[in-house]
């Protein structure tokens, strides 16, 4: 079966983190890194990769719209 | 099979979400996990998929999104605070072909504009009427709005709103739902990806009312003042779902035939 993969991009320097992203993913993938930003706050990244699905969640609530997705179906 | 790496996936091909060009390139100055942000999204990309980019005219008003104009890359006027619906009836009828909408908090539209909006809806205005409801007058350090709950505490009310001393809250959505001047009147949230998907529609909804010259369209959006409520965002969304929600019941209050 043709499994769907996702990722998404943070604009770094743009993320307040808020963490709002981190809670609406199914699949755990977002977690707040260790380091900060210019702004000094710690951003959104993909902490378990290969578990994106591509499916949005996290860009629909992010109030900044920093995170942008891409999906494909990797062929099986 | 060769596993997929992330530069595989990362293509321009492959994009299936990024930022409404309809948006500046300016950093919004909203709190971290503001609601503000959201909504101001859903404005764009509505206006954005109808393709009326240059034929819409928004009014900001007074209050953290007072800056709105400076995100929204559209025509915008900016009111004087409460006065939106007031400036967006005189720019319709100018320009009664152009899209027109405000986008008010609840200190602006429910407070010291109350008046404005109630006849501006019962005069049925051919406009679009964006809501952010937070409960809260956030801009100016969280006090009290006519929208706080009852119990609910702001840096006026620090023990909770006593509606015995400081009156009941005023349900701006029911009350315009009432007047013959409004044909869609609904109330949504936007801080679950299913709810921001429903808002959208219902933002979409107002401006194809709009467009069908069927007079006010209201749509009322339960939001967070993480600040002025004196929460993380996390828990704000919490709160806002233990609080605001069963006070604020989500959905479609008035929906006339659109054609
Ligand atoms: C005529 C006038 N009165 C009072 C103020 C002060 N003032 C600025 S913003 C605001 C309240 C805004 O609250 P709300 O509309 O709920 O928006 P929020 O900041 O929560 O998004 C007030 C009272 C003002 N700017 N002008
Ligand atoms: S696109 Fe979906 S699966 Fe991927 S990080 Fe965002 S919420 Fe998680
Ligand atoms: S929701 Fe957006 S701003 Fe908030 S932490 Fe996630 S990426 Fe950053
Ligand atoms: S004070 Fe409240 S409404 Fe204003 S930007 Fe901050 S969280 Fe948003």
């Amino acid at each position: 079966m043709a499994k769907v993969r996702g990722a998404v991009v943070v604009n770094i320097d743009r993320c307040k983190g808020c963490e709002l992203c981190t809670a609406v993913c199914p699949t755990n993938v977002l977690a707040m890194h260790e380091k900060v930003n210019v702004k000094g706050y710690h951003y959104s990244y993909m902490a378990n990769p290969e578990a994106c699905t591509g499916c949005m969640n996290c860009a629909t609530v992010c109030p900044d719209t920093v995170i942008t997705v891409y999906r494909v179906k990797e062929p099986s | 099979m060769a596993e997929l790496k992330l530069e595989d996936i990362i293509k321009e091909e492959n994009k299936v979400f990024s930022k409404t060009p309809l948006f500046t390139d300016k950093p919004l100055s909203y709190c971290p996990g503001c609601g503000h942000g959201v909504a101001h999204r859903l404005v764009l990309e509505v206006i954005e998929e109808m393709n009326i980019t240059d034929n819409v005219i928004g009014v900001a008003p007074v209050g953290c999104s007072v800056l709105s104009y400076e995100f929204m890359n559209i025509d915008m006027a900016e009111a004087a605070h409460g006065r939106a619906t007031a400036m967006a009836t005189g720019i319709k009828r100018v320009y009664p072909e152009k899209f027109v909408f405000t986008y008010q908090g609840d200190g602006d539209l429910a407070a010291i504009g109350t008046g404005e909006t109630i006849h501006t809806c019962n005069r049925g205005e051919n406009i679009v009427i964006i809501f952010i409801n937070n409960g809260i007058y956030g801009m100016t350090g969280g006090q009290m709005a006519p929208t706080t709950i009852p119990a609910m505490k702001t840096s006026t009310s620090p023990y909770g709103r006593d509606t015995q001393m400081m009156g009941n809250p005023l349900k701006m959505t029911e009350l315009v739902a009432q007047l013959d001047g409004t044909c869609f009147v609904a109330r949504h949230a936007v801080h679950t990806p299913v709810l921001v998907r429903k808002t959208k529609k219902a933002i979409r909804k107002a401006f194809e009312y709009q467009k069908a010259k069927k007079g006010t369209a209201f749509v009322e959006i339960v939001s967070n003042c993480n600040s002025g409520w004196k929460l993380t965002p996390l828990q704000s969304i919490k709160w806002l779902e233990d609080n605001m929600l069963p006070y604020y019941n989500l959905g479609t209050l008035k929906e006339d035939p659109l054609d």
